[in-house]
């Protein structure tokens, strides 16, 4: 038996066993240290033995004795501390009836881990374990910290989300909406965080990008009627297309207008062009949606030259409608410049230079200088280039904007 | 983000320290050991390395074919990395909190050191999509 398919089929159900340690116990802490251990067994069990019957069924078997393993020394620990008797409600009845849907489970548990009160980086390292059912040292290669620290930091959060007493249940519809955003938004960083990545051992480095898509699924698949969780499904698969294209063979940067478009993933794109198409008619557009349909465009275009950036433009301006953030304004001013010039553009970009958020940001210079380039002036796009290069937090990011600036100037001097 | 913290000293410095008494070292290990063990707690910690004593430092060259040169000689006011601290926190001024704790760790009689800690933020192998 190969262990690939062995570990995809843990992940998958690993928050099914989670929700059914939970409906049991309530004690998310245990639970989710039970299924761990649960899928830690099956792991080095069912490569050897070959898959149970109920793989599903043997997880929970397995867990629910660790639980009760734990419970057991639990009350023993209590006993011997303040000869007081195990805590009535520790072992209640199970909540709700016993095989419910396995996809609210999981749109659940989602709910939980990622909850107002932890930190987006926690938040994230819960949703991969409890959630995507990684181990602790998976999620630690992929954020290159020590595996101890991504165990205290999951520890943590979960000790937060157990102090918070958040019942294992669905948000109520009030807040439904505003939680749902909060879970986008970390299912998106995720997503970032491994679209963007260029280093690390490759062969143990988690796919992140691959569990966000997998995660959007999910609860695309419990909130099929939700377009913006269908936009953000849709935004991953229309980015992640790109992927092969993005970087050279030294994992340099290639922009968009480099990028040699039969690496684009065909298949990816035409998925995500369906499902926007189908959250657009529903009638309410969101940011993600609009980003998505941005993506769209671009993966629509055979050649960089066939984009259609009055329609992008146009997308960009409903979407500086709905939100005011700088990124927003930056990606405007440039598909400005695209249709209506460089000028233009960078008229757009004086409005940022007294935003608070832009101060310690690259990337305004970064854009000022590409447009600076477009519009020919050669020495302010290299000074933009250079100040972008001295700001900017990523490697290979400096590398390219200085590189930028090295062709600019070599140019300069070959005339 | 992670941040390195990074604490240089020169060798009459280390001089000065090992001539610390007995009480006033192990009061310093302990306080390096509650930093480091806070740090962990907290989730932050990705890498503590103290370094060997600046009498054994080398500045290596490459000469010819390549074949290592070394110097070993140098002048008493050269500034030496004496340790550094990797941490991955949510903010810069989390990381400076944490460097001023380690500025003001404890000298003789326990007078806080105030000594300077270089941050710098470690490059992330990450990059956003550029336009």
């Amino acid at each position: 038996m190969k262990c690939v398919p062995i570990e995809h089929l843990l992940r998958e159900l690993a928050p099914q066993v989670l929700g059914a340690m939970m409906r049991r116990f309530r004690d998310f802490a245990a639970a989710e240290d039970a299924v761990q251990e649960a899928l830690l067994a099956a792991a080095l069990q069912w490569p050897q033995q070959g898959l149970p019957d109920n793989p599903r069924g043997w997880l929970i078997q397995v867990a629910g004795r660790r639980m009760m393993d734990y419970l057991r020394s639990e009350e023993a620990r209590r006993r011997r501390e303040t000869e007081i008797a195990l805590q009535p409600g520790l072992l209640a009845p199970a909540v709700g009836g016993a095989v419910e849907a396995e996809q609210d489970d999981t749109l659940t548990l989602i709910f939980m881990c990622c909850h107002p009160s932890l930190t987006t980086s926690s938040a994230i390292a819960l949703t991969l374990r409890a959630v995507a059912g990684l181990t602790t040292a998976e999620i630690a290669h992929a954020f290159l910290v020590p595996e101890v620290t991504m165990a205290q930091r999951i520890s943590r959060a979960k000790q937060t989300i157990k102090a918070s007493g958040v019942p294992f249940e669905l948000p109520t519809v009030q807040e439904r909406a505003e939680r749902l955003r909060a879970v986008l938004h970390v299912l998106y960083l995720i997503f970032n965080e491994g679209y963007a990545s260029s280093a690390g051992p490759k062969l143990q480095r988690v796919e992140l990008a691959q569990e966000a898509i997998r995660l959007a699924r999910c609860v695309h698949a419990s909130l099929p009627d939700d377009a913006e969780v269908a936009g953000l499904l849709a935004l991953m698969l229309l980015t992640d297309a790109r992927r092969a294209a993005r970087t050279g063979p030294d994992e340099e940067l290639i922009p968009l207008t480099k990028q040699d478009r039969s690496l684009w993933d065909q298949s990816e794109i035409s998925e995500g062009v369906a499902l926007l198409t189908a959250a657009l008619s529903k009638g309410s557009v969101g940011a993600y949606q609009l980003q998505a349909a941005i993506a769209a465009v671009h993966d629509e275009a055979a050649r960089a030259e066939d984009t259609d950036w009055p329609q992008i433009l146009a997308l960009y301006e409903l979407l500086k409608r709905m939100s005011d953030n700088p990124m927003v304004i930056l990606n405007h001013a440039i598909a400005a410049a695209m249709v209506q010039g460089p000028r233009q553009g960078l008229e757009l970009l004086n409005g940022l230079d007294t935003d608070a958020r832009m101060a310690a940001q690259h990337r305004l210079d970064a854009v000022r200088a590409h447009l600076l380039e477009m519009a020919g002036d050669r020495e302010a796009a290299i000074t933009h280039y250079r100040i972008a290069a001295e700001k900017t937090t990523s490697l290979p990011e400096r590398n390219y904007l200085m590189t930028q600036a090295a062709r600019l100037s070599e140019s300069a001097q070959s005339k | 983000m992670k941040y390195i913290l990074m604490m240089a000293g020169t060798k009459a410095g280390v001089n000065a320290y090992r001539a610390w008494s007995p009480s006033d070292i192990q009061a310093h290990f302990a306080f390096l050991t509650r930093l480091n063990r806070d740090l962990h707690e907290s989730g932050e910690f990705v890498a503590n390395e103290p370094l060997g004593a600046p009498e054994q430092a080398k500045i290596v060259r490459a000469g010819k074919d390549g074949v290592p040169v070394t110097d070993g000689v140098f002048p008493e006011a050269k500034e030496f990395l004496l340790g550094y601290w990797i941490v991955d926190v949510e903010s810069p001024e989390r990381a400076y909190e944490i460097a001023a704790r380690l500025s003001a760790g404890p000298g003789p009689g326990g007078v806080p050191l105030n000594m300077p800690i270089e941050v710098r933020q470690i490059l992330s192998p990450r990059a956003s999509d550029l336009a």
